[in-house]
């Protein structure tokens, strides 16, 4: 346990993770719609508040797990509640709790039936997702990171677009069925390190390099289809397109980084000399899903599914980054996951007002509304130049810092990355053109009101934060620094022995 | 006051034979009939600590036996708060039907204190012909009249599994020269090498496996359940597993650790009832076919916990077979309140369940979930800790079949919860109102389906030390 700077205080990360919990609670005793939303809303702001906590008391110079907490839970087994962060895991920490109150805001009137049940789902998803970033055993983590497949299940199986119930059982399926190995591979760590599901004890352990292989399969399968990476991203479009908006924008912005979490949390450290083995693999792949998300966003006509191709496009930068292995990959991976979050998470919550006024995501039909809503287009033009990574935008940073590390590992593997961003920019561009100036030859539109109080406050900080990292990303790479400084030296001692030691994949 | 809990059951069995003497109403027959089994349930509470031998030796009372009667007891007055209405049985067998609910009751609690194979015998026969007479007392709803014919499938069946635990058991007191458990492990223990000793236990065990419908004994399975009144069936597919398990156990302590053969044989029944179960319910269009069959696979989780061969392993099992006794217990809830006249339900009929009723929606949904081993529910944990067990016996390849096993069963449950949450209901689907005692039996099922789930220790704590005094 001395990976742990054990909080004496308050426990400030498990308020976090039962606040909303306590808050979906208070919901079933409250009967009018209003006062849900009320409710939800001061909870999950309350949550942002709080979290905002965290960055005071959080020592930048140490890569060990700070405000850390555990207590017992199922003796029996040896399993206990143990929670703490550290430079990778509290931005995401602060990403999620920041960004819930805007998914409120996001449903104030788009979701219009069974609202309690909406928002306690909702509160319901945070409690799990920021347990998820801040577990620190094994089946803590596990328990989350499944537990939260109902509510999102539910959000867009009831709430969602017309096939819904398509979309809502592949999304559940697929995420399942990639995690069932993982369970596996989560008892067998427990039985390698003296029957201790401590995540911590787990890491850098000198296990045989097969079953490093095949553990990291099983890591790989169920995080790869929650990135989701090239080819086990089919659930993923489907469930954007359907999903309402505070669906899709958890999804995009929260439960899609939780794969490149647990890349970086588990693969790396926990089954080193298999990384390293399979890493060009993993390399390769994320390049495929970053030129294919690019052409099929390319092909969209639906505003959602289009967004929905670029997640694709640009969790394969992710991925690139995270399996470069070296510092500013690594750096820029974190970042892009929070860039990525911040971007696609506005993009959707734009398509949702639009949809909400018109009742059309197609590009063809909201053709030339931008003559109409003057502020929309503005934020939407703004928002899609980061998601192309335009300099000045926080997208620009992360793709420039994953390309720069590409480029220290591989040239031809950074050269095949650029069309990527080249195709972003197309797609972007396009659709944008069409949605601001396109087609005059739809019916009238004059109609359609700019946005009003309460999307604009929803909208406004997520255009801060794209400059504010876009333009000063230091005070964040500085909180992840020292973690990702100690994963790397600690990678680079395996470096030497990694491709000796496994007997099935050498070549 | 040692046969305390069993003679109250005895006793409201005697009360209900003198009320199917007159004809009394439906709605007070039940009312009576709750009372008696709050009555059961806290006499076994009662004697949650007592010890001791009674009947000659052949019956005993400890830790053991009493958590199991408790948990029976429990069970069995869900199933009898659930038969209120009882729309499935013929109105004027309702106290007979009740008569036989108890006496069957009072086999299985017989069956979990027996450790003479007389005993057992006797209290396995009293409950079994208890449901044989249960099963047809169905009313013929429409043009449905398999209650006869799946009543005597499930006899037949039956007393075929008898025949078989019988010559096992003479093959016991043959080798041993004894009928009392406790001679048969010493004497057992230099015999267990021979091929005649593990053929005895494993013919004795048959018997149970067919209570708890473990493949290859499972071929009653569906046509029992769909062929029985939603309520009895409710009744099957809950208590028997749990006494079944109780005295599983019992006989596995016989084989003992050291037992070569013994493991494979249940490994292969356990993996084999996973697969059929699940792969035959993927294919299910009547809802109480589809929990039997899925009732197959998990009767397979619970050998998971006694081929191990140590405590943990029996603790694990009791605390799995109890949570899957919550989690039927919360779908038949379901299924007896929507089938309002009795009738058995097509996956299809629940479709819009969420528009008509929230909470049995909710219920089912918990109840799937669960069943499906999605945390942080019973069910999850149940099975996690179940694997986790194995695996630390050196058992990785069934572990990982069971892993995916509850990959395949996601999708039967998934689609029923599909089903119930994401379609509109039929037109002229009415609300339903569950009534205050099952809106209530219903939160406390939810309830305790999530508490044991989180909080696992709550009954592991207690069957850890039950059995370890039991050995």
């Amino acid at each position: 346990m001395d990976q742990l700077l054990l909080n004496t205080g308050f426990p400030l990360l498990s308020t976090l993770i039962f606040l909303p919990l306590v808050g979906a609670v208070l919901l079933l005793a409250i009967t009018s719609e209003a006062g849900c939303r009320v409710v939800s809303l001061l909870v999950t702001s309350l949550v942002g508040l709080l979290s905002l906590l965290l960055l005071p008391g959080f020592d930048r110079s140490t890569a060990l797990f700070q405000f850390a907490e555990t207590r017992p839970w199922i003796p029996a087994l040896n399993i206990n509640y143990t929670v703490g962060v550290d430079g990778i895991s509290l931005l995401l920490v602060l990403m999620t709790a920041l960004i819930m109150p805007f998914c409120v805001l996001a449903s104030w009137t788009y979701i219009k039936v069974r609202v309690k049940a909406f928002m306690i789902c909702l509160l319901i998803m945070e409690t799990a997702m920021i347990g998820v970033f801040v577990a620190l055993d094994f089946v803590l983590f596990y328990v989350l990171w499944e537990a939260m497949l109902i509510p999102m299940y539910l959000i867009i199986g009831i709430w969602g677009g017309p096939r819904k119930i398509y979309a809502s059982i592949k999304f559940f399926l697929y995420t399942l069925a990639g995690s069932v190995l993982l369970l596996v591979a989560i008892i067998w760590l427990y039985r390698q390190n003296d029957f201790s599901f401590f995540i911590p004890d787990m890491m850098w352990q000198p296990y045989s390099g097969t079953a490093q292989v095949l553990v990291f399969i099983a890591f790989f399968l169920a995080f790869a289809i929650k990135v989701p990476m090239f080819p086990f991203h089919t659930w993923l479009p489907a469930a954007h397109v359907e999903a309402p908006t505070a669906g899709s924008v958890i999804l995009a912005s929260i439960l899609l980084k939780m794969g490149t979490y647990g890349f970086l949390r588990f693969a790396l450290p926990i089954v080193p000399d298999a990384t390293f083995l399979l890493m060009p693999y993993v390399l390769w792949l994320s390049i495929a899903g970053i030129i294919y998300g690019g052409f099929t966003a390319l092909a969209q006509q639906d505003m959602k599914k289009l967004i929905a191709y670029s997640s694709v496009g640009h969790m394969g930068f992710v991925t690139l980054g995270i399996f470069l292995l070296n510092k500013q990959g690594i750096e820029g991976a974190i970042l892009q996951m929070i860039n990525h979050g911040v971007t696609t998470g506005a993009l959707f919550l734009c398509v949702g007002m639009l949809y909400e006024r018109t009742h059309s995501r197609e590009l063809r039909s909201t053709m030339g509304v931008g003559k109409f809503m003057p502020v929309f287009v503005t934020f939407l033009t703004f928002f899609s130049l980061a998601s192309f990574g335009f300099p000045g935008t926080n997208g620009f940073i992360g793709e420039f810092m994953i390309l720069a590390g590409a480029f220290e590992v591989d040239i031809p593997l950074a050269l095949a990355a650029i069309p990527g961003a080249v195709l972003a920019a197309a797609y972007m561009l396009r659709m944008l053109q069409k949605v601001v100036w396109g087609g005059t030859d739809n019916p009238d539109q004059s109609w359609i009101n700019d946005l009003n109080r309460r999307e604009l406050v929803t909208l406004a900080p997520f255009l801060l934060f794209v400059l504010w990292i876009g333009l000063n990303p230091a005070p964040f790479i500085d909180v992840m620094d020292h973690s990702v400084v100690a994963l790397l030296e600690q990678l680079q001692a395996y470096r030497a022995q990694a491709l000796a030691s496994v007997s099935v994949l050498a070549p | 006051m040692l046969f305390f809990p069993e003679l109250i059951v005895l006793l409201s069995a005697l009360v209900m034979f003198l009320v199917s003497l007159g004809s009394p109403g439906t709605a007070a027959v039940h009312r009576l009939v709750v009372i008696l089994g709050a009555a059961v349930l806290l006499a076994t509470v009662a004697c949650l600590g007592q010890e001791g031998m009674l009947f000659f030796e052949a019956y005993r009372i400890d830790r053991f036996s009493q958590l199991f009667k408790l948990l029976l007891a429990a069970a069995a007055l869900i199933v009898l708060l659930l038969s209120g209405r009882n729309p499935g049985i013929k109105t004027e067998v309702q106290a007979e039907y009740h008569l036989f609910l108890l006496i069957g009751l009072l086999g299985l609690m017989m069956l979990v204190s027996s450790v003479e194979l007389l005993a057992l015998f006797i209290a396995l026969e009293l409950s079994s012909f208890a449901v044989y007479i249960m099963v047809p007392l169905r009313r013929q709803s429409g043009g449905e009249t398999f209650q006869m014919e799946s009543a005597i499938k499930y006899l037949l069946f039956g007393v075929m599994t008898t025949g078989l635990m019988l010559f096992g058991m003479s093959y016991l007191f043959g080798l041993t020269g004894s009928t009392y458990l406790s001679v048969i492990v010493d004497q057992l223990s230099q015999l267990i090498a021979e091929p005649a000793a593990l053929v005895a236990i494993l013919l004795v065990m048959a018997g149970f496996f067919y209570k708890l419908a473990i493949f290859p004994f499972h071929f009653w399975v569906p046509d029992v359940y769909q062929g029985a009144a939603n309520e009895t069936t409710t009744f099957i597919a809950a208590v028997p597993k749990i006494a079944a398990t109780a005295v599983l156990i019992r006989l596995v302590t016989l084989a003992g650790g050291d037992s070569q053969l013994v493991t494979p044989v249940l490994l292969i029944c356990s993996i084999g009832a996973m697969f059929y179960g699940n792969l035959c319910a993927l294919a299910q269009k009547d809802l109480k076919r589809m929990l039997g069959y899925s009732g197959i696979s998990h009767a397979g989780f619970v050998l998971f916990g006694l081929l191990t061969f140590q405590n943990e392993g029996y603790a694990l099992a009791t605390y799995y077979v109890a949570g899957y006794a919550l989690m039927n217990l919360a779908c038949f809830l379901v299924i007896c309140t929507v089938a309002t006249a009795g009738q058995n339900l097509a996956i299809e009929d629940l479709s819009g369940l969420h528009r008509r009723s929230p909470l049995l929606a909710l219920t089912l949904a918990i109840g799937l979930f669960a069943l499906a081993g999605i945390p942080p529910f019973v069910g999850f944990t149940g099975k996690f800790m179940l694997l986790v067990n194995a695996f630390k016996q050196g058992l990785v390849i069934p572990v990982i079949l069971a892993a995916i096993n509850t990959a395949i069963a996601l999708f039967y449950y998934l689609s029923v919860v599909r089903i119930a949450y994401c379609t509109d209901p039929h037109p002229g689907a009415l609300r339903l109102q569950p009534g205050l005692t099952r809106s209530l039996t219903a939160v406390v099922l939810l309830l305790a389906i999530i508490a044991l789930g989180v909080i696992p220790g709550l009954l592991v704590q207690p069957a850890v030390m039950s059995i370890g005094a039991m050995l």
